[in-house]
């Protein structure tokens, strides 16, 4: 089967990712703003040439968004490299059919590359909804490569895209089309004579000679200059820069080319493109003129996050209780089941009871993505981002840092990725730094645990907008004190284009969320439940005989049963207290003791930094074990509004939203930051923080309730 | 006379960029060139970021880089 490599390239936004989720079954993920690929990414379909009979391998790789060629962000670089030394046949340019001429800059650089080259002409239901005629027969004619109109959303054109690649792929390479303005035209034609002239030998034709002296580019120059032609030709380079300096105005030789790109994408357009009406405009300017509002804009956002909250915790717990009752269910028929020996107890206490109060969550979860998902794929992120700006601006936050932000409420993973839209160094790692301050979506359940065993699911929603509010602001203060002490340095400048609104299709949402929530799941059947038998083993081994048998003893004696479950629930504390799990927060016992901690919420917080759903279900072991015996508490909530007193469980909740973000997360920011001693920093920072916030947070609510 | 002089509902022709080559370009990428006209769609807050429609295309600036871009206005919405 014969191999076709493709890279894909467009500016941000004109749904790079969509299209090949339209030509293969890949699920990527798409959103309506720019940086959603962040990273190259690969893959194949196959392809069958129904004519010849032949099958081809479609080796397809999608690079990140670029406005232009020059680079100006990490993923405009990663772009970049890879077209101009990436190994691939053909360049497949994804334009945005709505905004041609913006988009058809990007292709003219692309063209400079002298590479085949297929142009799709994307989103083109969008674009005719909108009054836009586009000419491709006349646009394949100026360009000299096919153009092919495709819409990923209905489907439309996929196949004759498969085809003009296969047909592409076969030709030979052509020559860029590009045509200059009369004066640098001319100075094309003199040093292209001047080639004619001396018969010389290059792999490049004459006219890419000519264009590339003429841009000064550097590799050019270097070949060139210890050959004997150097001699004459060095007269007439200089002779040929001065004209177009004379002419322009302008010493700057990038200026005059980005004018020329810029003048051959607009007479492009014109000549193929016509425009009827503007409905879709209005539309788009309707819902502006209400939501970025100077006044109404903040406070509607307000609102809308509000609402995602105030759902993420009233819908989701209706199936809670349910999960909740048949995972006990479940653990009390594998103990009648396995007996109630070590095996027994290993299934239901620890595999059971920790995986089963971290799926209790999935329902929270997937409200949440789904809020974060729509609010992502409308256009309306950029929106805020603008309204922002302003206001990040005195923390020393750029309003681009509001995307990967916001993403942070969803996972620290995808944000810590998505700063790469920031180019400025300091601005990232400004915005790397206080993404864990959003909490994120594996911090949700502790939250929700906490809130409903401590302050009661009448004003759940509230205390839980209120938690990722005060999360928020804490980030913002952190941000202004890195940025005034540690990141010190020149801002970034802020031009964002504001995508159009669109409705995005409930499939794309759905996808996302059910990604997540697969995600998710399989976390809490692979990851979680490994957690759970170590923890399960760590609180239940080494097994104290003394203590076991000098109770039972005590038990026996005992008449009334209320007594007997008494004494029964301080032998298992006594015995976890002898594990190697007790041992273990005893020795950090010293570290949080000043926050009201006792040894078990040390531990479940220990845990919690492989992952923080294992903080939820740390504590569902430990206080399932500790009062196994007593079945009218058998939910963890009320355990946990039994053993933990207020103000130590509003201490622990302070010290959840701040500390180390999960191991994988860990890893990403490590990656992202630019080294180890970036995660350091990062960990000692947290750390100090949850600790001094805790222990404020600890003293100052035993003092108003007067504990 | 400035961008970031104008108010919500202006229009105006730009005249000239006096910014380096990095924002420059980026200006360009996004169709903001000498001659290309342009119409203020809002400012938020304090007027710190403003909402320009360029070519169809709807561009979010900040005050410092609108102040930047020097234009002259042609019409205005009263």
């Amino acid at each position: 089967m014969e191999k076709i490599t493709v890279v894909l390239a467009g500016q941000p936004n004109v749904g790079k990712s969509s299209l090949i989720n339209a030509i293969s079954d890949a699920k990527l993920k798409v959103g309506n703003f720019a940086g959603v690929t962040v990273d190259k990414m690969e893959l194949d379909i196959t392809y069958c040439d129904e004519q010849t009979c032949t099958d081809y391998m479609i080796h397809v790789v999608d690079l990140p968004g670029t406005y232009s060629l020059v680079d100006y962000t990490q993923e405009e670089r990663v772009t970049k490299d890879a077209l101009l030394e990436g190994d691939y046949d053909l360049i497949v340019n994804v334009v945005d059919s709505t905004h041609l001429q913006r988009n058809l800059l990007l292709t003219t650089e692309l063209l400079e590359l002298g590479k085949k080259m297929v142009v799709v002409l994307n989103m083109i239901d969008e674009a005719q909804n909108e009054g836009i005629e586009i000419d491709e027969k006349q646009l394949s004619i100026i360009l000299g490569v096919p153009c092919v109109k495709t819409s990923a959303s209905q489907k439309i054109g996929i196949k004759e895209l498969e085809e003009s690649i296969v047909k592409v792929a076969h030709q030979q390479e052509t020559p860029s089309k590009v045509i200059y303005s009369d004066f640098i035209e001319e100075e094309i034609d003199r040093i292209e004579f001047f080639f004619q002239m001396r018969k010389y030998k290059t792999s490049l034709s004459y006219r890419e000679l000519a264009i590339k002296l003429l841009q000064e580019d550097t590799q050019t120059y270097k070949k060139i200059h210890d050959e004997p032609i150097w001699i004459e030709l060095q007269h007439i380079v200089r002779e040929a820069l001065e004209h177009l300096y004379l002419h322009t105005g302008t010493q700057d030789i990038k200026d005059i080319f980005a004018d020329e790109y810029f003048a051959f994408a607009k007479g492009a357009k014109m000549e193929v493109m016509s425009r009827k009406s503007m409905r879709a405009k209005n539309f788009t300017q309707k819902i502006d003129n209400l939501l970025i509002n100077k006044y109404l804009g903040i406070p509607i956002f307000f609102i809308f996050m509000w609402v995602l909250f105030q759902l993420t915790f009233e819908i989701g717990a209706i199936p809670m209780d349910l999960i909740d009752a048949s995972f006990s269910w479940l653990g009390d028929k594998a103990k009648v089941v396995l007996g109630n020996g070590w095996l027994g107890s290993l299934v239901a206490d620890g595999m059971i009871a920790g995986v089963g109060s971290v799926m209790m969550f999935l329902p929270n979860i997937m409200i949440l993505f789904f809020g974060i998902a729509l609010l992502e794929t409308t256009g309306y992120m950029s929106r805020v981002s603008f309204m922002l700006d302003g206001f990040f601006h005195r923390f020393g936050l750029h309003g681009k840092s509001f995307i990967p932000l916001v993403t942070g409420f969803g996972c620290s993973v995808p944000a810590y990725m998505a700063a790469r839209t920031l180019k400025n160094e300091k601005d990232r790692l400004l915005t790397l730094f206080i993404i864990g301050f959003m909490s994120c979506g594996a911090r949700l359940p502790i939250y929700v645990l906490f809130i409903g065993a401590f302050f009661g699911d009448q004003n759940a929603g509230n205390w839980l907008f209120l938690i990722y509010m005060i999360g928020a602001i804490l980030g913002l203060i952190s941000a202004k004190i890195l940025h005034l002490y540690v990141f010190k340095g020149e801002d970034e400048p802020f031009v964002m284009e504001m995508p159009k609104y669109r409705l995005p299709s409930l499939a794309l949402i759905w996808h996302t969320v059910y990604g997540q929530s697969k995600s998710y799941m399989k976390k809490a059947g692979t990851f979680i439940l490994a957690a759970s038998m170590m923890v399960w083993f760590a609180s239940n081994y080494p097994k104290n005989q003394e203590i076991q048998k000098s109770y039972e003893q005590k038990i026996e004696q005992l008449q009334t049963q209320e007594e007997k479950t008494k004494l029964a629930n301080e032998m298992q504390s006594q015995l976890l207290k002898e594990s190697y799990l007790g041992k273990v927060g005893e020795a950090s016992a010293w570290f949080f003791a000043p926050l009201g901690f006792d040894w078990k919420m040390s531990i479940a917080l220990e845990t919690g930094l492989a992952a923080k759903e294992v903080v939820v279900s740390t504590l569902g072991v430990l206080y399932s074990l500790g009062g196994e015996t007593d079945e009218q508490s058998a939910s963890l909530r009320s355990q946990l509004k039994e053993h933990i007193p207020l103000p130590s469980a509003i201490a622990f909740i302070v010290f959840v939203m701040i500390y180390l973000p999960c191991f994988a997360a860990s890893m990403v920011f490590a990656r992202e930051a630019g080294g180890w001693k970036y995660l350091l920093y990062l960990f000692v920072f947290t750390t100090t923080t949850a600790w001094i916030l805790s222990f404020l947070a600890y003293n100052v609510s035993k003092i108003i309730l007067g504990v | 006379m400035l961008l970031s002089q104008l108010h919500k509902g202006d229009e105006a022709v730009i005249v000239r960029i006096n910014a380096d080559s990095t924002l420059r370009n980026r200006l360009s990428s996004f169709g903001v060139v000498r001659g290309e006209r342009l119409k203020v769609k809002g400012c938020s807050l304090a007027k710190k970021t403003m909402e320009i429609e360029i070519e169809h295309t709807l561009l979010a600036l900040r005050e410092m880089e609108a102040s930047k871009i020097e234009v002259s206005q042609v019409g205005e919405v009263s």
